[in-house]
């Protein structure tokens, strides 16, 4: 079973993220999440190729659960997001 | 509306062709077997637009599966341009196509045999219109829609 504080820490430990969120629509049993992941480690990846990279950082974490969401942003991007 | 749109055949095709291939290999094979991951090339070069789901187009069981068929009935992909494939129906086929992929989650699209992403990617793809970019360059949207006015 998976906690959105584990989820949170790996986060914090593979991807640098300058910013984190973390939903789980999983009602407590740890099979869904959504996550909000802004990190300078996207830079230069398209949508697929950072989707994969979080797939990978966090293979020990996807493999467990049901549903996994993912958005990824570079700062710019989240920044300019913030602003519209 | 979407039910009626796509056709079912490719799954029995699927599934006996997945059946065969673990027969042959049986329990032992851990990792992806050479007949499996030619079954799955196959199986995504045959038909320009393939969607690896949980369930079928008339009763996907999941939401993020009912999320893909939902977005490629929008798009109004042809009939004879898409092919869907249960990987419920089959433990081999359900664990092969996420190591062929490099994916750990279904759904999967591909599209012209290139993988295109999970449920996320195929929804911000609709959303942006890259999608249907890529379905109209390779001729898989149906030729009409009673409407007439299909986005660009």
């Amino acid at each position: 079973m998976v906690n959105a504080q584990q989820l949170e820490l790996l986060i914090q430990s593979k991807l640098q993220p300058t910013h984190v969120e973390i939903q789980d629509l999983s009602g407590g049993c740890g099979q869904n999440f959504v996550v909000v992941i802004v990190s300078p480690l996207f830079e230069g990846k398209t949508t697929l190729a950072r989707h994969r990279f979080v797939n990978h950082e966090l293979e020990e974490i996807v493999k467990q659960v049901h549903a996994f969401t993912q958005k990824c942003y570079t700062p710019a991007q989240w920044e300019s997001m913030k602003n519209n | 509306m979407a039910a009626t749109l796509f056709n079912q055949n490719k799954h029995l095709k699927t599934v006996n062709m997945f059946r065969n291939s673990f027969k042959l290999f049986g329990n032992q094979i851990r990792n992806l077997s050479t007949q499996t991951r030619q079954a799955l090339e196959q199986a995504v070069k045959e038909d320009p637009v393939v969607l690896f789901m949980k369930g079928t187009p008339n009763q996907p069981m999941c939401g993020f599966s009912l999320r893909s068929i939902q977005v490629l009935s929008l798009e109004n992909v042809a009939t004879d341009k898409l092919a869907t494939y249960n990987v419920l129906s089959n433990e081999e086929l359900r664990d092969g196509i996420k190591e062929f992929s490099d994916w750990p989650t279904i759904p999967q699209l591909y599209i012209n045999g290139e993988f295109v992403g999970g449920c996320d990617i195929l929804m911000s793809l609709h959303k942006s219109g890259e999608l249907h970019k890529m379905l109209k360059e390779i001729n898989a949207l149906a030729p009409t829609k009673p409407e007439g006015d299909v986005a660009n």
